[in-house]
């Protein structure tokens, strides 16, 4: 009886659950295509930021937002691969100087609300009743006020400032996080596995962090990605209205919503942020797709 | 009787639904002494799964609710616990095997961590190091090597699994072991295999087992006692040898009737006629009353108690209050 019936497993590596993840991660090239062009965003974010410390913002003043009239428009060429825009300042440096506030502000925005959204919906999932409803009442009605008009309520009220944009961008993805979460809580909640696992004394914090939320989680991913998509979207929407990030930090939105009136005239000033936005946005999507993939176990091999 | 380890007492369990209140768990009264084996037996919906968790107290709230009832366990009322208490008890004093291997392990955790988390939980102060040995010594008792402790559930056949299961149920030497129809989801083969380990394990570590069962040939291999349940009562209680040598309720009777003998040659088996009562509607009488063959009026109208005989032979039926060899209980 004591015989062992499982095959040899002796010349197998053993991976964690990470390296497993990336392993198979690696193999979906067209989410590595997305990892990589994150990447690079990534870099030009932190270089253009140390740019900015080592030189006491002198280059960003004197090459992202000093005007130059004179060769305002200018199309694409040698000098300035991007061309110049409306105030004749050239587009390349922007859009590299306006990488960190899309990206990261996006990214931010959905972590805190991921973060704010993922512990109400478990909870209101896990434990039903009373509280389940409480929380997502609540939810349905910051769900039923349209999330760009929640967004410019809050920065309406309490000003224009960085803070207060992503604040309402966070805010308003609360809902969308929660329901999520809830939803994936209640389909795996019931499994046997629960009840096995409540069978050995494991308390809720433990059944909830190690049992639900790791098998409820390719939803939240795709959530999550499409998400930051979504808020680098609403900043730019933000922007693009005038109460988002203001001129002349080189915000995309901010830029597209600026150089829309030249948009006969000069091709390159809405396009090439646009372009930027739209790259940007692909790229998460892809990310995301083969982040649910390599993190779900059961697809292994 | 100080070497009784679980004592349940008139345990009622009820679960509300649109159709009323189901009746699931009736007045049971089950006794399990150490080191000894109890099969729980019975057809699907007579309330062996609903005692089993009653007894973890993993009763779903709603719409499960213990109506009344003690359930003694080493002398203390589970019942009356806190939540926190009867964290420290499940697992590391009781421990349960779950019905399906397929569905009771986290698709998303490696075995060997899962054994990992029990430990963990009963004991906080063990270096990593040393739970992870344990758990893989563990992993080695039920027959699987340590190698094969970062694998996923999922890379293990159906016997490998309900191993797992019983090493996670084993690996803080629980004094009881609630086994849940642990064979009934294995193929044959792999069923004796496994009922043997658990057997094997039990013997080693002096474990009580609760084997819920509906195969009474799985009993006869395991079990010291059997209780007969019905339609969420007990209706006869015993040693293995009280119970099928000297069949007392009809029920039982009619159980042994529908078993396959290899030795006679009969076409068709005896089968028990009619249904379980609706739990939702439970006739007053007997509840085995439309089912039995000796059925009078009298227990049709008259609910009978669970009669003790001088051997600690117990039977709920009219039939043997008359006789004079039975003494009265609950």
């Amino acid at each position: 009886m004591n015989k062992k019936t499982d095959t040899p497993a002796a010349g197998k590596k053993q991976r964690s659950l990470w390296q497993e993840a990336w392993r198979r991660f690696k193999k979906n090239k067209i989410a590595m295509v997305g990892l990589v062009f994150l990447l690079i965003l990534i870099v030009i974010a932190i270089s253009t930021q140390v740019i900015d410390l080592a030189t006491h913002n002198q280059f960003y003043l004197s090459h992202v937002v000093k005007q130059n009239l004179k060769d305002r428009l200018q199309p694409p060429s040698a000098a300035h691969p991007f061309g110049l825009d409306e105030f004749g300042r050239d587009m390349l440096l922007r859009m590299l100087w306006g990488v960190r506030y899309s990206l990261f502000m996006g990214t931010l925005a959905i972590v805190v609300s991921c973060i704010i959204g993922g512990v109400l919906g478990a909870i209101s999932g896990y434990y039903g009743k009373q509280i389940d409803n409480v929380i997502m009442r609540f939810m349905d009605i910051l769900l039923a006020i349209p999330s760009m008009l929640l967004a410019i309520a809050i920065v309406a009220a309490f000003g224009t400032s960085l803070t207060n944009v992503l604040l309402a961008i966070a805010i308003s993805y609360i809902p969308t996080f929660a329901r999520t979460v809830r939803a994936s809580v209640l389909t795996v909640k019931d499994q046997e596995f629960i009840e096995a696992a409540r069978a050995i004394g494991c308390n809720d914090a433990t059944i909830i962090l190690q049992y639900i939320l790791p098998n409820a989680m390719a939803p939240i991913i795709v959530q999550g990605t499409l998400g930051i998509a979504g808020a680098i979207l609403s900043i730019a929407g933000l922007s693009f209205l005038g109460l988002g990030i203001q001129p002349p930090t080189p915000e995309w939105g901010a830029m597209l919503s600026n150089a829309r009136t030249y948009i006969r005239d000069a091709w390159h000033v809405t396009v090439i942020p646009g372009l930027g936005i739209m790259l940007t946005i692909l790229a998460l999507n892809l990310m995301g797709d083969g982040l649910r993939d390599a993190l779900d176990p059961r697809l292994k091999n | 009787m100080d070497d009784v380890l679980l004592d349940i007492k008139n345990l009622s369990i009820c679960y509300s639904t649109e159709d009323g209140e189901v009746h699931a768990l009736n007045n049971a009264d089950l006794t399990l002494h150490r080191g000894e084996s109890l099969g729980l037996v019975g057809e699907t919906g007579a309330g062996k799964t609903t005692l089993a968790r009653g007894v973890m107290r993993l009763i779903p709230n709603p719409p499960g609710k213990v109506v009344g009832g003690e359930i003694f366990y080493d002398g203390r009322d589970l019942l009356k616990l806190s939540e926190a208490d009867m964290r420290r008890i499940r697992g590391r004093e009781i421990s349960m095997i779950f019905q399906d291997p397929m569905t009771s392990l986290n698709p998303v955790m490696t075995v060997g961590d899962q054994i990992l988390e029990v430990i963990n939980v009963h004991h906080p102060d063990l270096p990593r190091h040393e739970a992870r040995k344990k758990a893989e010594e563990m992993m080695e008792m039920v027959g699987i090597t340590s190698s094969r402790y970062e694998d996923y559930p999922h890379q293990f056949s159906g016997g490998m699994k309900q191993r797992v299961v019983i090493a996670i149920a084993l690996a803080c030497s629980p004094k009881m072991l609630i086994a849940d129809e642990p064979t009934t989801a294995l193929d044959v083969t792999i069923q004796a295999q496994v009922l043997e380990m658990i057997r094997d394990l039990k013997e080693k570590n002096n474990t009580s087992m609760l084997l819920i069962t509906h195969d009474l040939g799985v009993v006869a291999q395991n079990c010291d006692r059997v209780a007969i349940i019905y339609s969420g009562e007990i209706v006869e209680y015993g040693t293995l040898h009280q119970i099928y040598k000297e069949t007392l309720h009809p029920y039982t009777e009619g159980l042994f009737g529908s078993i396959p003998n290899l030795t006679s040659n009969i076409k068709r088996l005896a089968a028990i006629d009619g249904m379980m009562p609706d739990p939702t509607a439970l006739p007053a009488g007997c509840k085995f009353a439309d089912r039995c063959k000796y059925a009078t009026d009298r227990c049709r109208t008259e609910h009978p108690r669970l009669l003790e005989r001088e051997d600690g032979h117990k039977v709920r039926c009219i039939r043997y209050e008359s006789s004079g060899e039975v003494t009265e209980n609950g």
